[in-house]
Parts: structure tokens; C-alpha cells; sequence
């Protein structure tokens, strides 16, 4: 880049190089500048609820407010575990994001299959039909599937979190322009060696697509951690909850009195994430930017 | 003669392996499509089926009531006061956000030693679940000690109830969902960017273009495609954003947070009128249906004249 550039200016235009001095000087300073509110606007807020979390309740209402605790209250972090109660709606979270991912990409991975190299007459109709879907989102759907999981019985149970959630239409459709972009020799090869469906899947596809499929878990389980109002209307109890939802009955529960509480079940509720964010974030992040710009 | 035996003997297999290809490929895709028809074409039907009937869902069968639902909906006072909400709620959170995003992403399109960091600490936040986001904010936003108030106060405003007052609690919301999808769009301006050739930008500086001109005509039409892609995926987001609002207002205060997702989650689980919210999610499937026909038409048409 650096180069390119350099080799641009015309060495006898002195004047311009002044110029252009000038103007990569006010790029930069506006760059810092957009920098440092980037990280005040995320860095301020976490560092204030960082911080709120520690605090006691008369503290937390003190104003000028102090910029560090004067007195760190640990037990708040204890409280939140006991009263949301933390340690089984961390187990139903986990419990949902892993069997409803895992089922959503099998379906997706066999259908995605059958759509990109099992040529029988019918099969556009098949895929337009899937296609569809993508324009049902689950928030329209919200009602029927209550009186449905409702009528099997399944309410307040973590089977009842799981089933509607199990379909896959964006899943089938990306995986399914992924499989389409395998290198056509390999598959051909493997269909010349005699391998069935199964085989090739399992061995040929599979492992070719093993970067579209890491991002598409990320992706799905990171949605299934976060999803808020199918667990808000298919649960009452405490004991079924997910941890998105336990947090917002765990402020609800504890309101505006015991803020340090609310805040400490907020931290611990989101640190798993950010955990597991820092160790794929790359992958994550070039994996969604990747998907976008191509297709 | 005697070559025609080895072929059809070849062609009888092949009509096996056709038949076969059927029974797999049913296989394959028949456990998706159960799925899919059960929770996603079967709802989106009811759905229509239960905007002509009025049902508690405590009775055992709803009643059939026409086209009651529609006409009360529409002449309702709610109605209106719920699209304008809508309206508001997903001109300005697309709007803001691109508008930041693509910003955040031009910065950080410089070369940057710690690009990387940046990007992820940009992300992150949409990654999070929206109830505990909502919550830190709640907190940020609370009156008197929270620290907005704070710094309005610090700097001569008066200090505000944003959640319970009727024309802040929008704008605190809409803060909210802005602050959260932010940085996922600007990593996706980001690869938009970075996918512009450079020999487009050399070939504009050797024609004499200065900065404003490079972006005006290199970038702009460069980021044509990812820019309509975000609009139209910003618009369904946000016409699906619940958690934020649920949380942090419940859609009040009265109903000056009330989107139309919010308006079928309170007529179905707040007033338990499955007709009623039967009726506003139908609505909201069409507006959402609009929005993908356009962008099919958009898409094929930029494909046809390319």
C-alpha cells in the first residue's frame, strides 16, 4: 500500500507532496479522533458496569458516582448465582444452543446435499419451497408454534425450547451455495470410484466445506445463546429458563434496589461469550464479512 | 450386434442408481421439510386462519368472526400510533446505523496496527444477548445516578426519566439498537471496502481525482452491492427487534416503544388475544415479504443490466 502510494507521487510536483502531507495529517488525526470515540462508546459503558457490579446499593446511587469501588462487593457475584438460580438455566442454555444447532446442521447439511448433487426432476420446486421459509421469520410464527408446543405438551421443558427451532432454511440455502462451489474434479472423482451418497458426503464434502461449516455453527449457536422471545413465551418457571431470559427476571426480581446484583448476573451472563469470542473472533468475524460480500 | 449387449446391460443399472437417487434424496431433505412445514408454513397459515376468529386460548375452539379482527385493527387508535412506531423505530436505527457503520469502517480501512483488535471490540456487542445489552443500558440511562444523566447534567441538561418519558423513551431505544449492530455492519462495509480493487483508486488519482472525488466515484459505486445487502438485512432485523424493547420499556411508556413485533407479543401473551395478534402478524409477515421482493427484483435487475 505503502509503495503504491509512494510510487504515485510525481517526484516534480514538489507543492503537491505539501499538500498531500497535510491532507494524510488531518486523515490521521481524524482517524485517532474516531478511534477514541469508538472505544469511549464501548469501553466507558463496560468499564462503568464493570465497576457497578462491585458496588454496593447506596453506592451505586451516590452521585458524583465513584470511579472505582470503594469497598468491592464480591458477594454480589454469589447473590446473582443464587437467585437467578445461574447454575441450571446454564445448563438449559447449554443444553438448547447444543442440541438445537447440531440438529438445525444435520438437516441443513443432508438437505443443502441433495439440493447441490442429487439431480431428480422436482428438486427446484423442493429448493424454492425451502427458500420460502427464509421469508417466515420466527417472530411471525411466535403464536401458532405456543399452541402447538402447547398442545403436545411441551411447554416449560427444554424439548419445547428445542423443536420449533430445529428447521433449516438459511442454513440449507448458504450451505448449499457453498457445496456448489467444491471443486467439481474431486466429486467427480469420488462418484468414478464408486462412492454412494453417504461416502461422499461424509468424505469428500465434508471436509472440503469444513471452513463455510465452522462459521455456520458460530453463527447458529451464537443465535440459539441469544434468542429471547420464543424462551420468554414457551417458559414460566425458573427451572426452564435460559440465561438470557433468567437475566431479565433476575432484574425484574431484584429491580432498582440491588443494581450491583443485576449487573453481576449480567457479567457472568455474558462472559462465557466474550470468552468464546476472543477465541474464534477472527474466524467469526472474516467468515460473516466473507459471506456478505460474496454472496 | 454383440456391442449393443454390454450397453444395455450398462443402461439397466443406471435406471437403478435414477430410482435410487429419488429414495436418497427423499431421505435427505424429508426431516428438514417436516420441520420446516410444522414450525414455519403451518404457523404462517394458522396464523391467517386465526385473524377471522376470536379465541382466549382458554376456551377449547376459537370462535369465527370474519373479518372483525382486520376491521377493529385498522380502525383502532392503536393501530396507527403502532405503524408510526415501527416506521420510526426502523427509519432511524437503519439509517444511524449505516450511516455510523460505514464511518467505522472507512477509519478503520487505514492502515492500522491493531486493526484486528479494533474490529473485534467494534463486534462484539452484537454478538451479546439483547436482554443483558438492554440491561447495561437500563443502567447507563437511569435517571439521577445513571451515567448519562451524569454527563447531560455535567454539561447543563436537565437530568430525565429517558425510559418513562414518553419522547425519550424511543431515542433511548433506539440508542440502544444502534450501539448493538454497529460494529456487525461495519465489518461487513469493511470487506466491502477492502474487495474495491486498488488499481481503481490508482487509475482515479492518475486522472487528477482528489480525495472526496475517489470516494464520491470509486467507493461509493464500489460498495453499491454490501450497502444494499445491509439495508435490506438492517431492515428485517429490525422489524424483528424484541428483546431490547422488552426489556427496557416494555413498549411503554403507554405505547411509545410499541413496534408491531411487540404489538403481536402483547395481544397473544399481554392480552391473550390470539385473533387480535393473529391479525398484526400477518401484517408484519407481509411488510417483511415486501421487503424480500424488492430486494429479489433489486438484485435481478442489477444481474440483467450488468
Amino acid at each position: 500500500m505503502s509503495n503504491l502510494s509512494a510510487r504515485s507521487i510525481p517526484e516534480r510536483i514538489p507543492t503537491s507532496r505539501v499538500t498531500r502531507n497535510l491532507a494524510n495529517l488531518a486523515v490521521g488525526v481524524a482517524f485517532y479522533a474516531g478511534l477514541a470515540i469508538a472505544f469511549l462508546v464501548i469501553g466507558l459503558p463496560t468499564y462503568w458496569v464493570a465497576i457497578g457490579a462491585l458496588k454496593a446499593p447506596n453506592e451505586i446511587y451516590t452521585v458524583p458516582s465513584t470511579w472505582w469501588p470503594l469497598q468491592p462487593q464480591w458477594t454480589n457475584f454469589s447473590k446473582a448465582w443464587v437467585a437467578a438460580p445461574f447454575p441450571i438455566m446454564f445448563a438449559n442454555s447449554l443444553t438448547v444452543t447444543i442440541a438445537s444447532t447440531a440438529a438445525k446442521l444435520v438437516n441443513a447439511i443432508f438437505c443443502a446435499y441433495a439440493f447441490a448433487f442429487i439431480n431428480i426432476p422436482g428438486r427446484t420446486v423442493a429448493f424454492v419451497a425451502v427458500l420460502g421459509a427464509l421469508m417466515i421469520p420466527e417472530e411471525v410464527t411466535i403464536l401458532p408454534n405456543y399452541l402447538t408446543i402447547s398442545s403436545l405438551g411441551y411447554i416449560n421443558s427444554v424439548s419445547g425450547l428445542i423443536m420449533p427451532t430445529v428447521g433449516s432454511a438459511f442454513a440449507t440455502f448458504f450451505l448449499r451455495q457453498a457445496f456448489l462451489a467444491l471443486p467439481r474434479e474431486v466429486l467427480d472423482a469420488a462418484k468414478v470410484d464408486g462412492a454412494g451418497h453417504l461416502q461422499t458426503l461424509w468424505h469428500v464434502v465434508l471436509p472440503l466445506a469444513q471452513p463455510v461449516l465452522a462459521t455456520l455453527v458460530l453463527l447458529t449457536a451464537v443465535a440459539r445463546w441469544n434468542d429471547f422471545l420464543w424462551p420468554l413465551v414457551a417458559t414460566s418457571q425458573a427451572t426452564t429458563r435460559t440465561l438470557p431470559v433468567g437475566v431479565y427476571f433476575l432484574f425484574n426480581q431484584e429491580g432498582s434496589t440491588e443494581w450491583g446484583v443485576v449487573l453481576a448476573g449480567t457479567i457472568l451472563v455474558v462472559a462465557p461469550i466474550i470468552v468464546l469470542f476472543l477465541m474464534v473472533q477472527r474466524h467469526l468475524v472474516e467468515g460473516i464479512a466473507s459471506g456478505a460480500v460474496k454472496g | 450386434m454383440r456391442v449393443g449387449v454390454p450397453n444395455r446391460s450398462a443402461t439397466a443399472p443406471l435406471l437403478n442408481v435414477r430410482g435410487r437417487d429419488a429414495i436418497t434424496f427423499a431421505m435427505f431433505v424429508t426431516p428438514n421439510f417436516l420441520a420446516i412445514g410444522l414450525f414455519s408454513y403451518w404457523p404462517l397459515f394458522r396464523n391467517f386462519l386465526l385473524s377471522f376468529t376470536y379465541w382466549d386460548m382458554i376456551a377449547p375452539e376459537p370462535i369465527w368472526v370474519g373479518v372483525d379482527n382486520w376491521i377493529e385493527v385498522f380502525t383502532s387508535t392503536t393501530f396507527p400510533v403502532i405503524f408510526r412506531n415501527t416506521f420510526t423505530f426502523t427509519t432511524v436505527s437503519v439509517g444511524a446505523t449505516l450511516v455510523f457503520a460505514l464511518g467505522a469502517a472507512l477509519l478503520l480501512n487505514q492502515p492500522l496496527r491493531a486493526r484486528d483488535i479494533v474490529r473485534a471490540t467494534l463486534f462484539a456487542p452484537a454478538i451479546l444477548p439483547g436482554s443483558a445489552v438492554a440491561l447495561v443500558w437500563t443502567f447507563l440511562l437511569a435517571p439521577n445516578f445513571g451515567l448519562v444523566s451524569q454527563a447531560a447534567v455535567a454539561v447543563g441538561f436537565p437530568t430525565v426519566r429517558y425510559l418513562n418519558d414518553p419522547s425519550w423513551a424511543m431515542p433511548a431505544v433506539l440508542l440502544v439498537v444502534v450501539w448493538r449492530r454497529v460494529g456487525y455492519d461495519a465489518v461487513i462495509f469493511l470487506a466491502g471496502l477492502q474487495s474495491i480493487s486498488k488499481d481503481l483508486y490508482e487509475a482515479a488519482r492518475v486522472d487528477g481525482a482528489n480525495a472526496w472525488q475517489r470516494f464520491r466515484h470509486v467507493t461509493i459505486p464500489g460498495l453499491g452491492p454490501v450497502a444494499f445487502f445491509l439495508l435490506v438485512t438492517s431492515i428485517l432485523a429490525s422489524f424483528q427487534s424484541f428483546d431490547v424493547i422488552r426489556v427496557m420499556t416494555a413498549g411503554g411508556p403507554v405505547i411509545a416503544t410499541r413496534t408491531l413485533i411487540y404489538q403481536v407479543y402483547q395481544e397473544a401473551f399481554g392480552a391473550f388475544n390470539a385473533g387480535r395478534a393473529a391479525v398484526y402478524a400477518t401484517i408484519l409477515f407481509g411488510l417483511m415479504l415486501s421487503v424480500t421482493i424488492i430486494q429479489i427484483r433489486m438484485v435481478e435487475r442489477r444481474v440483467t443490466y450488468e
